[in-house]
């Protein structure tokens, strides 16, 4: 059911060396740098975003993911959403609208599985860019590297799955996509959407709380893809598998790491869904081809390797 | 010319060569070595954490989750930000992962 969540914000993540990442997604992913905060933050985004921006790098002695946000519809929706979360029992914050430079006042809170989440309802709308309102040509001129079209997703690892799915089901109005159980009927992964893309959010079991997999972000086509793959090797950055195809969602794909050792994937294509589609369910033993459609097993590096 | 060191891996003794600029695991990985585990390269991940028992060395950034202050002074670092200035001794931390090499070889000693 609708909640007034309506898709991926921002994520928020840390970095060892600031001069580096920006070189890693500036110059390499094609995200745009948009304005710096007096605590060092830097905010980017991807060219076919309206919003000012959806990246917001910080330097830290750990890498990972400091928070994932999404937007929802307005402010009154803020307010109520923030009621509800109460209501489930998380622990909630407000944070004042500037805290994040040209965002309006966000609810953070934490799920079950460890992550921290906000939502906000305003941000600096700046029009797609390099893209004039009217008329917008095609694409714009000067992007570099692998020209990401947007921030699309973030996969996160830790545990209470069951409940981490309730609280975006029947609080944020998020439906369960696509699944991977075992044999008992356990869910060891779930696939979240908002609207008809494959995925917004998803979570894989994993004993210890709060760890990101990857955050992602979309390409047009699978020559993209492999242009991507080019630049990858170009750079001499850090690989982890690819270009390929997962079974989950049928995505076409590329994951590599950030200078500070967060997994990034490019990807383009994958399923679509509307509300009558039955989530799309993989059994565990079949992990491998789930993952990665072609080599059909998995590597280690996909279930240990985490910031 | 610059200088090449020697890198010797504990317990199982094996060792390849490394460029001063070069990261310990890159010249593993570059030799096509599978003595310590390949994570993410970028110091985040803690896969390839090792101890330094004899050599001089430099350390370039590291997650201090994995690598907090306290161990670095006992002489543990992650092999994707070492980098030697003499010949070193180094002890493995964790298992290597064999799945991630293309060689069936090694794939079959772990299966095996």
């Amino acid at each position: 059911m609708n909640k007034g969540v309506m898709r991926p914000g921002h994520v928020q993540l840390r970095v060892l060396d600031m001069g580096k990442a920006l070189e890693h997604y500036v110059e390499l992913l094609g995200l745009i740098e948009m304005d710096r905060d007096d605590q060092g933050r830097v905010y980017l985004k991807a060219w076919t975003e309206v919003d000012k921006f959806s990246v917001v790098l910080r330097e830290a002695d750990e890498p990972g993911m400091d928070f994932m946000g999404f937007k929802v519809i307005d402010d009154a929706c803020l307010t109520r959403l923030a009621g509800e979360l109460l209501e489930f029992g998380c622990l909630v914050e407000e944070l004042p609208a500037g805290e994040l430079k040209d965002c309006g006042r966000r609810v953070q809170f934490t799920s079950p599985s460890g992550h921290r989440f906000e939502l906000f309802a305003q941000k600096q709308v700046t029009g797609k860019w390099g893209l004039e309102e009217v008329n917008p040509e095609a694409w714009p001129r000067g992007l570099k590297g692998m020209r990401a079209q947007r921030f699309d997703h973030c996969l996160l690892y830790g545990d209470e799955l069951d409940e981490t799915l309730r609280l975006f089901t029947e609080v944020l109005g998020f439906y369960l996509a696509e699944q991977v159980i075992d044999a008992d009927g356990t869910r060891l992964a779930q696939f979240l959407s908002l609207s008809t893309k494959a995925h917004d959010v998803a979570f894989i079991q994993h004993a210890e709380k709060d760890k990101l997999h990857h955050a992602s972000f979309f390409l047009e086509t699978w020559e993209d893809v492999l242009r991507a793959a080019d630049l990858i090797s170009m750079t001499d950055t850090s690989i982890d598998i690819g270009p390929t195809r997962h079974g989950l969602t049928h995505g076409k794909t590329i994951y590599f790491f950030d200078p500070s050792g967060n997994r990034n994937e490019v990807f383009c294509g994958g399923d679509y869904n509307y509300p009558d589609h039955k989530p799309v369910t993989w059994m565990a033993k079949d992990l491998g081809k789930a993952i990665f459609y072609h080599d059909r097993v998995l590597n280690e590096r996909f279930m240990t390797v985490l910031t | 010319m610059s200088a090449v060191f020697e890198i010797t891996v504990r317990p199982d003794g094996e060792g390849f060569v490394c460029r001063p600029q070069q990261s310990v695991l890159r010249a593993m990985e570059a030799q096509g070595k599978h003595c310590l585990p390949v994570g993410c390269r970028g110091g985040g991940c803690g896969l390839c954490k090792v101890r330094v028992l004899a050599g001089d060395y430099e350390c370039g950034r590291m997650s201090c989750k994995h690598v907090p202050v306290e161990a670095r002074e006992q002489g543990y670092a992650l092999a994707c930000r070492l980098f030697a200035r003499s010949d070193l001794c180094i002890e493995r931390y964790s298992k290597p992962c064999y799945e991630n090499t293309v060689d069936p070889q090694q794939r079959e000693k772990v299966t095996s």
